[in-house]
């Protein structure tokens, strides 16, 4: 395999693990911030512990999420050092703004919220974790500003070979870029609701704590039912959007070889060949296509021959087709599941406004196995992203072929991979292992400090 | 004074920041299988950095994300280049930051073991291979027309690099035995200041046998981008004094001082360096420089502001953690983790 194919599985496969960590830190902070909050303002014991019990898992999954993040960094100039000579001027800013704006942040007040319990005031050591969420917003922002450039690139100019920044303003304006974020965070927050739903509802089916479950079941529930809703209408923006800015992505995604007739049905499952750009057994819903492109029941959506054919023209002889399938499906799994989440949404805010918790026993086991719901869609969610986007790294501008470190060679990026995946793979059974066990012990409720002797108990967190 | 001249010196702050607060947590990673003889000390020794080491991490994100964005045929050249040892680096980064988190949350002494391996070899490797990249920036390494390294990893490793990579290990490891002895007390305190007379004797003389070899290896007696004046001179005043200090029990003292020689050392590099930030050992026409190597005049422009306003703030919080946090860890303490 050449250096490229291993390249790109490299940043497939570190992508796609720092983003099962990410979401989850972002979605669970502000749950603990909201916890903690309760706790000082109605001085409630029970939410401290709660903080406490769910401020365990968060640290465990967010000790992953960082140094998988260094990788993220680091390996735009190891594997990607020609895009990075190309668009360096344009793309290192919000790199370098998200270091400096929230890494320093989030890292500096965890430090202080973990070892702070009994040496900042109630006040203060809230404050410290609600910056932490702070930073792990604007740290969405920024990297998702850098993403913005590669879909939708603005603010520049070619100059001497290479991209230049020439509006900092546009890059922070980019249309892309205000469609994506909220997108994105909406999304975590579905993944941290969806996260403490199926622990609460596994620990009320045990009848661990079921005061202290309720109560993070209720906030899972409201941010669960909220967030899945909104995400899907701002998704709903974002392919509107996707039809102007990058309609090879939007055909693909559709398997739509061909520019429909005006009234565009929406193809629901397709058998798809790309080798004969055809499809075999759809299944169509009519004129639905015409109402997720345009909010209204005409309007044809170009198709990829076509597209194809303009591309030529504009950039020259190449193909410029992403991989249907893998756009076409990923799309799907997406939308289906946000679909489960906002059903299980309604379902679980139901239940606690009747106050039928803890009886509805079906619920409350299909609520567990849903925690992977939300993960399912954002890993689905930048497939589709990412592969739609080929061949382009940078869309319109720079060639995924063209962006790679002309001088590592393949056995190098090979021994990083297999090395990297190993790690990764360790990782995740230890994070999933640990968090079951901390699951499993439930919440700390002998909380109280302890003043020790010759033999101290080391009290986890 | 230009904007690229302002970058470079901004990345230079970045690196000293790092090296000098990462220095004593990776000083202390190595020492604490050692120092540590069971259980409660180990813990002890970890959370005198705990909630630091975390936040002396990001100064190194950050330096890669300013050198992304001010000189990006600097960090292109540099990470495709150094490409296997960056790949070590990573290995220890992530090892040694899950190492902190996970090694507490599961009481069982092989597992806690393996974990404190973790945090020796992930607190070990990363000094050797920044020494390494550091004696192999200035003795300048094969980069081509294009700007591309065209040598190999072993070509990294030579007498000179691998000294510089042993120097800043024991520098390091001195370091953090003084942010120790600041920290704790009783005979955890003793045996770290042990360790600082021990390791301050070796890190001097290989510190200096380091410079000796600096004369033969690379042009830096002889062409100064700026002349370092007395600045090499007080780093190793200042690393001379350090053993003084020590048997005088001015503990803070003595960590100032590493921590000078830590600065004063970066500095002395980079001024060597200027205005290059690369050497082409084949052809000095090809050697990367703050120029070459830089983003336009506006993305430096934009850049700077956000950097002016943030760092400050940066600063400000950073410094206030270690204030909420100044006092000794003690052996009898309500251990958090």
């Amino acid at each position: 395999m050449s250096n490229l194919v291993l390249a790109r599985w490299q940043f497939g496969i570190t992508t796609i693990y720092h983003f099962f960590f990410v979401p989850l830190s972002i979605g669970l902070v502000f749950m603990i911030a909201f916890m903690e909050t309760m706790y000082v303002s109605r001085h409630d014991d029970t939410y401290k512990q709660m903080a406490k019990f769910w401020g365990k898992l968060f640290l465990i999954n967010f000790s992953v999420g960082v140094v998988t993040g260094i990788l993220q960094e680091f390996q735009f100039g190891m594997n990607w050092s020609d895009y990075s000579r190309f668009v360096g001027d344009v793309f290192g800013a919000p790199l370098a703004v998200e270091a400096l704006a929230s890494f320093f942040l989030e890292s500096t007040f965890l430090g202080m919220w973990i070892f702070g319990w009994d040496r900042l005031s109630k006040r203060v050591h809230l404050t410290a974790i609600w910056l932490v969420a702070i930073g792990t917003t604007i740290s969405a922002f920024w990297i998702l500003t850098a993403n913005s450039f590669m879909q939708e690139p603005v603010g520049y100019v070619v100059k001497n070979g290479h991209a230049e920044m020439s509006s900092f303003g546009a890059l922070i304006l980019n249309k892309q870029l205000w469609l994506e974020f909220p997108h994105v965070w909406l999304g975590a927050m579905a993944t941290g609701a969806f996260f403490v739903l199926g622990i609460s509802a596994w620990q009320l089916l045990r009848k661990q704590m079921p005061e202290a479950f309720k109560r993070s079941f209720q906030i899972a529930a409201v941010v669960a039912l909220v967030s899945s809703i909104l995400v899907g209408l701002v998704g709903h923006a974002q392919a509107q959007h996707l039809v102007h800015s990058q309609p090879m992505k939007m055909a693909a995604s559709e398997a739509l070889w061909n520019t429909s007739a005006d009234v565009a049905p929406w193809t629901l499952v397709a058998g798809i060949n790309p080798q004969t750009h055809t499809n075999s057994m759809q299944v169509q819903i009519p004129g639905m296509l015409s109402i997720l492109s345009y909010n209204k029941l005409h309007g044809s959506v170009e198709g990829i021959n076509q597209l194809q054919a303009q591309y030529v023209q504009k950039y020259g002889p190449g193909n410029y087709i992403p991989p249907v399938r893998t756009t076409f499906w990923s799309f799907r799994i997406m939308v289906f599941a946000g679909g489960l989440m906002i059903l299980l949404g309604i379902w679980s805010v139901v239940a606690v406004v009747r106050n039928k918790l803890t009886t509805r026993k079906a619920l409350l086991r299909i609520a567990v196995p849903a925690i992977a719901l939300p993960y399912l869609a954002n890993t689905m969610g930048w497939v589709m992203t990412e592969i739609g986007r080929q061949p382009w790294t940078v869309f319109g501008l720079l060639k995924t072929a063209n962006s790679v470190s002309p001088t590592v060679s393949a056995g190098m990026v090979l021994t990083s991979l297999i090395g990297f995946t190993l790690i990764y793979g360790i990782l995740a059974v230890l994070d999933v292992m640990l968090i079951v066990r901390y699951v499993k012990e439930g919440i700390d409720t002998t909380s109280a400090p302890t003043v020790s002797h010759s033999q101290p108990t080391i009290a986890p967190l | 004074m230009n904007l690229n001249i302002l970058w470079f010196m901004l990345i230079a702050v970045l690196f000293i920041g790092f090296f000098f607060l990462e220095g004593f947590d990776f000083g202390i990673g190595i020492l604490m299988p050692f120092l540590g003889k069971n259980d409660v000390e180990r813990r002890v020794i970890i959370n005198t950095i705990g909630p630091f080491w975390d936040g002396n991490e990001v100064w190194l994100l950050t330096a890669g994300g300013a050198m992304f964005a001010a000189f990006p045929n600097w960090y292109a050249t540099l990470f495709s280049g150094f490409y296997f040892a960056l790949f070590l680096l990573l290995v220890a980064l992530i090892g040694r930051g899950v190492a902190f988190e996970f090694r507490s949350k599961y009481d069982n002494p092989k597992w806690r073991r393996t974990w404190d391996f973790i945090i020796f070899g992930g607190s070990l490797l990363p000094p050797l291979l920044w020494g390494v990249a550091l004696a192999n920036l200035m003795r300048g390494v094969p980069i081509d027309a294009k700007m591309n390294y065209v040598g190999s990893f072993w070509g990294l490793l030579n007498t000179y690099s691998v000294v510089g990579g042993a120097a800043m290990i024991l520098l390091f490891v001195l370091h953090g035995s003084l942010f120790l002895s600041l920290k704790t007390e009783g005979e955890l305190q003793q045996r770290a200041r042990s360790v600082g007379l021990a390791v301050g004797a070796w890190t001097t003389v290989l510190m200096l046998f380091f410079v000796v070899l600096s004369y033969f290896d690379t042009d830096m007696f002889t062409r100064h981008g700026v002349d370092p004046g007395p600045v090499p001179i007080l780093a190793g005043l200042a690393l001379f004094s350090v053993q003084y200090f020590i048997r005088a029990r001015h503990d803070g003292w003595a960590f100032a001082m590493t921590g000078l020689t830590i600065a004063l050392s970066t500095v002395t590099v980079f001024m060597d360096l200027f205005p290059r930030v690369m050497v082409s050992s084949l052809n000095p026409n090809w050697s990367l420089t703050i120029y070459n190597a830089a983003s336009n005049t506006y993305s430096l422009k934009v850049m700077t502001i956000v950097a002016l306003t943030l760092v400050p703030i940066v600063l400000a919080y950073q410094i206030w953690t270690y204030w909420v946090f100044r006092r000794r860890v003690h052996l009898s303490d309500h251990l958090d983790y």
